[in-house]
């Protein structure tokens, strides 16, 4: 693989994918789940027949909840959403709603404000300490090897390509969100940073074969430029790259495809976390250290 | 070689023997049994803000301890299976308001468990109607309540209540009872029931249950008044620390609930199995088909690590969530991870014309540094996940940061001594053919 001669081609899809998960994101943003913006979430499930979404709303219209939303679940079940409800309000609604048949109550979750505003805060914390912690743990790995490239560039590098990996589904959630009322929750978060963890595994694989032939080349007094070492170094890890991901998303897909409700599209973040993370490493990581490396040989 | 074949057959026979006690263990109830969290199980969780301006902050801790054995015992009362009563400091930087989170297992009538937590022991003593005396409580002993009249005295007149074992005095002595000594309200206003009542009956109620409903037989002035039910001194007891208990030592307001169905529970972990058993058999599909030898040893250690982790789980013991159970899939395809690179690496070595146990070692060797770096970096993400999640996600990232533990032992160790002890000769067309898979050019 020249890495040379192609590189601007290498930087398509994952500038392309970048792009539109920005402007997915700035046109409709992302759609927070009572968990992060407080309010209630009531899931029942009526025995014989579901009465219709109209009559739902109407009924509870009288109990002054604010805007209740109604979504069927499953075959039988709705999954209805309001403002955070009091003890004697969540009453109310479980009563009418049983008087329009027979039902069972699935689920039942109110959030208060605060608690949604400080797990918001803890996750910004949380992002920014991973991607701190991963930079130093970069820069430390690599402390070996720092001709030609310093090994804080590599640290660097990897949390550019972090950053991409985790913008990606970002902007899937806000086109499922404003296509098919996907929600973020706290889960989606934790996907996120989950993401920041594992897929690094990529580009440390790759950065790792970078360093053992940069250092060969060094113990055999060879010279190589830096873009046919990293070349050199994708094409033979290549097949790895992509089965240390493939095992993953290959168990994150039966999660996603037999498992439970509660977990589906944190598995559905996490597999195209994994994917993004795979290509990147491969079309932003290596290239970047390259580009980044030539600039700063120019000046 | 001996000594490696050796080895093999001990971590085998170690590792059915952990099967054996997860098999053995599973389902049983008891100790080992897998512990599940309440969207698995069903339940109510429940996070409580407390107030805690009033308080000052020498007597916090003294404050917060009570309000927890208060709601301990409440919680108790319910008679579910292991309820938890936890403190917990809020804020992003774990600096703010204290909350009180309460898991009940089992408890799907929200409403009721808050009403039940939030209640205080109410104590009240009601008089009985004078033509009612022969007939104040129904068939079952329950008193009927257009049978009493209201006296205004309650337990907010209270001072203490004690203990105290009857002398006699038409009590088999030694019976235990309860003394209530009332404030100097209430014993003026006590002082004043008694005196214009002799003779009739006063009722006792606790929680609006009539617990005992003796004769004033004469003027009570010194504001101490003995209930005698049909107490067990343990129940007595029950009720002395209800009583001076009354009040919660902070007042705390219903920050946030969350109660899951035991319907939806159950399938929620039925699927969780399903999804784990599914992403097991086609992990292993692909390991062998891909890597054929290596795989298959994958796929081997790779179970004695579900069995491990399995162990794991029993023995801390881990609640296992929807979270937790995602995080333990997620680990599995991430415990291969090793494999992957060490059989990659193993297949180099081959093809740079090393010997097949020199390249076996020498894969293991030089794999060993990605692994430990990227290692190193779920364990970074999983510390922080689980200082970031709240308690039922938790799970996730304890699982995943033990699933990384684990993985590093058994894709290493366990690995290398299978594929070792399976003695392959690069120069047999069989050791060629297993070793040597995938794409080359």
């Amino acid at each position: 693989m020249n890495i040379a001669k192609n590189l601007k081609y290498f930087f398509i899809l994952p500038g392309v994918l970048s792009l539109a998960a920005v402007i997915a994101l700035g046109m409709w943003g992302l759609r927070p789940g009572i968990d992060l913006s407080g309010g209630s979430l009531l899931q029942v499930t009526y025995i014989s027949e579901r009465p219709p979404v109209e009559q739902v709303q109407a009924i509870a219209k009288p109990l002054e909840l604010g805007e209740v939303r109604a979504q069927p679940a499953g075959e039988l079940s709705y999954i209805i959403r309001t403002k955070a409800l009091s003890n004697d309000e969540h009453n109310n609604l479980t009563t009418v709603l049983s008087g329009l048949g027979e039902m069972r109550e699935d689920q039942f979750t109110t959030v208060g404000p605060t608690i949604g505003a400080e797990l918001l805060q803890k996750a910004w914390i949380a992002i920014a300490l991973v991607v701190l912690c991963t930079i130093l743990f970069i820069a430390w790995a690599f402390r070996g090897v720092s001709k030609p490239v310093q090994s804080w560039k590599y640290g660097i590098v990897a949390i550019i390509t972090l950053l991409h990996d985790i913008l990606v589904p970002a902007g899937l959630f806000a086109v499922l969100g404003h296509f098919v009322g996907a929600e973020v929750d706290a889960l989606f978060i934790v996907a996120l940073l989950t993401i920041l963890g594992i897929s690094i595994n990529d580009t440390i694989v790759v950065f790792d074969r970078i360093r053992e032939n940069l250092r060969l080349n060094e113990d055999r007094g060879k010279r190589e430029e830096l873009d046919e070492v990293v070349g050199r170094s994708i094409t033979q890890t290549i097949v790895r790259s992509i089965n240390t991901s493939m095992t993953v998303v290959i168990v994150l897909a039966a999660l996603y495809f037999f498992g439970p409700a509660a977990t589906k599209y944190f598995s559905l973040t996490l597999i195209v976390g994994m994917i993004a993370g795979t290509y990147s490493s491969i079309f932003l990581a290596s290239p970047l250290l390259v580009v980044w490396q030539k600039w700063s040989a120019k000046k | 070689m001996f000594a490696i074949r050796y080895w093999s057959v001990v971590i085998l026979i170690a590792a059915g023997a952990i099967g054996f006690f997860v098999w053995n263990t599973t389902g049983a109830g008891g100790r080992y049994d897998f512990k599940l969290g309440l969207d698995l199980s069903g339940g109510t969780h429940l996070v409580y803000n407390t107030d805690t301006s009033k308080v000052g902050s020498a007597d916090l801790q003294d404050a917060l301890v009570a309000l927890r054995q208060v709601i301990e015992r409440r919680v108790n009362a319910f008679g579910v299976g292991e309820p938890v009563v936890q403190i917990e400091q809020g804020g992003a930087l774990g600096t703010g308001q204290y909350r009180l989170a309460v898991e009940l297992p089992g408890v799907t009538d929200t409403a009721e468990a808050v009403r039940r937590i939030g209640e205080t022991p109410l104590l009240e003593f009601k008089l009985v109607k004078k033509d009612a005396e022969s007939n104040f409580t129904d068939a079952q002993g329950t008193a009927i309540p257009s049978a009493f009249e209201e006296t205004g005295l309650t337990g907010t007149y209270l001072s203490r209540a004690t203990v105290q074992f009857s002398t006699g005095g038409g009590q088999v002595a030694g019976t235990p009872t309860v003394r209530v000594d009332f404030n100097a309200d209430g014993k003026k206003l006590f002082g004043d029931i008694t005196s214009a009542n002799v003779g009739r009956l006063l009722g006792i109620f606790l929680d609006g249950k009539l617990i005992s409903a003796p004769v004033i037989r004469d003027k009570i002035t010194d504001g101490t008044a003995i209930i005698s039910g049909s107490f067990t001194a343990e129940t007595a007891r029950d009720m002395v620390r209800n009583l001076n208990l009354g009040a919660l030592p902070l007042p705390i307001t219903l920050e946030s609930t969350q109660t899951i169905g035991a319907t939806l529970g159950s399938d929620a972990l039925r699927a969780g199995v399903w999804a784990g058993l599914a992403g097991f058999i086609a992990l292993s599909i692909f390991m062998i088909l891909w890597y054929r030898l290596p795989g298959l040893v994958a796929v081997v250690s790779l179970t004695i690590y579900c069995v491990l982790m399995l162990a794991v789980f029993k023995l801390i013991p881990v609640v296992l969530t929807a979270a937790g159970i995602a995080g333990f899939i997620l680990s599995v395809g991430l415990a291969v991870d090793a494999n992957v690179l060490i059989a990659e690496r193993l297949k180099e070595e081959l093809a740079a014309g090393k010997k097949a146990q020199d390249a076996i070692r020498e894969g293991f060797a030089r794999a060993w540094l990605a692994i430990r770096d990227s290692n190193t970096a779920h364990i970074i993400a999983a510390v922080i996940l689980f200082w970031f999640s709240t308690s039922l996600i938790k799970g996730f990232a304890l699982v995943f940061g033990l699933g990384v533990l684990v993985s590093m032992l058994t894709a290493i160790t366990v690995s290398r001594t299978f594929i070792l002890a399976l003695g392959l000769d690069e120069k047999s067309k069989l050791g060629r053919f297993f070793m040597l898979s995938g794409f080359h050019k």
